[in-house]
């Protein structure tokens, strides 16, 4: 093998010039040097990912209870009430549509049609600025609003059937007069008053726990800090796209990827990071939200 | 690249794109509502079987999802053998993190009595004038 091609090339030096070989001229994986590196980027880049998702996985396993995803992502702008998932569901079709937009400038790309570029970037930007406005409306609504931060989590499940007491101890009751009781698993949100989070007393009813009394826990912190860390580098993920396709567009509607006659390669690359941000997307929902 | 496909074809798959993972995303929504007990009145899979039944369909619509993404709107599919598998091979290795680590978890906290208990232990000092240290109670041990 190695002697034929090293012939071959003597051969054919009049047509192939060696030093264009070294230099990239041809290429095993059919693919340029930048686009090759940004795939084996986004394979580096998938690592992180996962190994924040799996630290996730590891850490709800451990855990006696775990917020229910569909009683804390339950808000939505303007809409008073309990509205599970909607919000993330309009977030995850922003980015859908974000993404598409993104396969049509790459199409106009190969064509070397800069104004089909320009626009489907433009809109592409738009999804990815409205996803960044989504996310910073559900983590103000989180923090400010239901006082989750990265060290704590007012959210928690009981972990067994019992009854809410009041503050000298006496059992605790509805509005109609019925006993105020929980069930195991039924989640909770702990609110604050004047500064300081309300912690009702509960006693168990059933499960091993039956007849002692005690407060109502917070939630496992850790839930908080991943969701934090995890969703805020995603999100820093999709702001660095939205700057880096700004640059690309302003490039684009310059000329600059006309001249260099390679097919808008460039948009091409951003495009391949631009999906790679929805692909995380796919995951963090699955695992955040759904799961 | 792209010279597989015409233009039609092309604009053809990225419409076809848009409503397969919108349609998905709907689906997987409408699933975990239903699943998690908001749309039926005492109808919900949060235990046993349909648990596990519902935690499969949405693992899967997702591992369907990143497919698409990756093979169509990511062009994987008109890739050369070699970057493929130079790209997929490697992501393989999650499958054994994702076992370890979740049995890793699970274990935890099938143990978290023990280790609160081992944590509160009170180690007793060793009386004076011997040789400090702590010694198990029952062990043999050299003592020459």
């Amino acid at each position: 093998m190695a002697d034929t091609s090293v012939t071959h090339a003597h051969e054919t030096h009049d047509d192939v010039n060696e030093a264009e070989l070294w230099e990239g001229g041809a290429e095993p994986m059919g693919a340029t040097y930048g686009k090759l590196m940004m795939w084996y980027f986004l394979v580096s880049d998938a690592f992180t990912f996962a190994g924040f998702l799996i630290a996730y996985g590891a850490l709800r396993f451990s855990m006696p209870t775990w917020p229910e995803a569909d009683f804390v992502f339950a808000s939505f702008p303007f809409v008073k009430g309990h509205l599970p998932l909607v919000f993330v569901t309009v977030m995850t079709f922003i980015l859908i549509f974000s993404s598409v937009t993104m396969v049509r400038a790459v199409q106009e790309g190969h064509r070397e049609n800069s104004r089909g570029v320009v626009f489907w970037m433009f809109l592409t930007i738009l999804g990815g600025a409205s996803f960044l406005g989504c996310q910073a409306y559900e983590w103000t609504t989180l923090i400010a609003g239901e006082n989750m931060t990265v060290s704590q989590n007012p959210f928690g499940r009981h972990i067994a059937d019992g009854i809410y007491l009041n503050a000298d101890g006496t059992e605790a009751k509805n509005a109609d007069g019925t006993p105020k009781t929980f069930k195991k698993d039924e989640s909770y949100l702990l609110h604050k008053h004047d500064g300081k989070f309300d912690v009702p007393k509960i006693r168990y009813t059933a499960g091993a726990y039956a007849g002692q009394t005690t407060e109502a826990a917070f939630g496992p912190k850790a839930f908080g800090a991943l969701f934090f860390f995890i969703t805020g580098f995603h999100g820093f993920h999709v702001f660095s796209g939205v700057l880096f396709l700004t640059i690309i567009m302003l490039n684009a509607a310059g000329g600059l990827y006309a001249a260099r006659r390679n097919g808008y390669e460039m948009i091409e690359k951003i495009g391949l990071y631009w999906h790679f941000v929805d692909l995380v997307w796919v995951f963090v929902f699955l695992v955040f939200y759904l799961l | 690249m792209a010279g597989h496909q015409t233009y039609e074809e092309q604009k053809a798959l990225v419409f076809k794109g848009l409503m397969l993972l919108g349609a998905i995303t709907i689906v997987e929504v409408f699933i975990a509502l239903l699943a998690k007990g908001h749309l039926i009145h005492g109808v919900e899979f949060k235990h046993g079987f349909g648990h596990y039944l519902y935690m499969a369909l949405m693992v899967g619509f997702s591992i369907y999802k990143a497919y698409f993404i990756v093979f169509y709107f990511m062009h994987m599919a008109y890739e050369l053998r070699g970057l493929v598998l130079s790209v997929l091979l490697p992501v393989t290795l999650l499958i054994w993190a994702i076992i370890a680590f979740f049995q890793e978890g699970s274990a935890w906290g099938a143990r978290r009595e023990l280790i609160k208990e081992k944590n509160e232990e009170v180690v007793q000092p060793a009386p004076a004038g011997k040789p400090t240290g702590y010694l198990l109670p029952g062990a043999s041990y050299y003592k020459g």
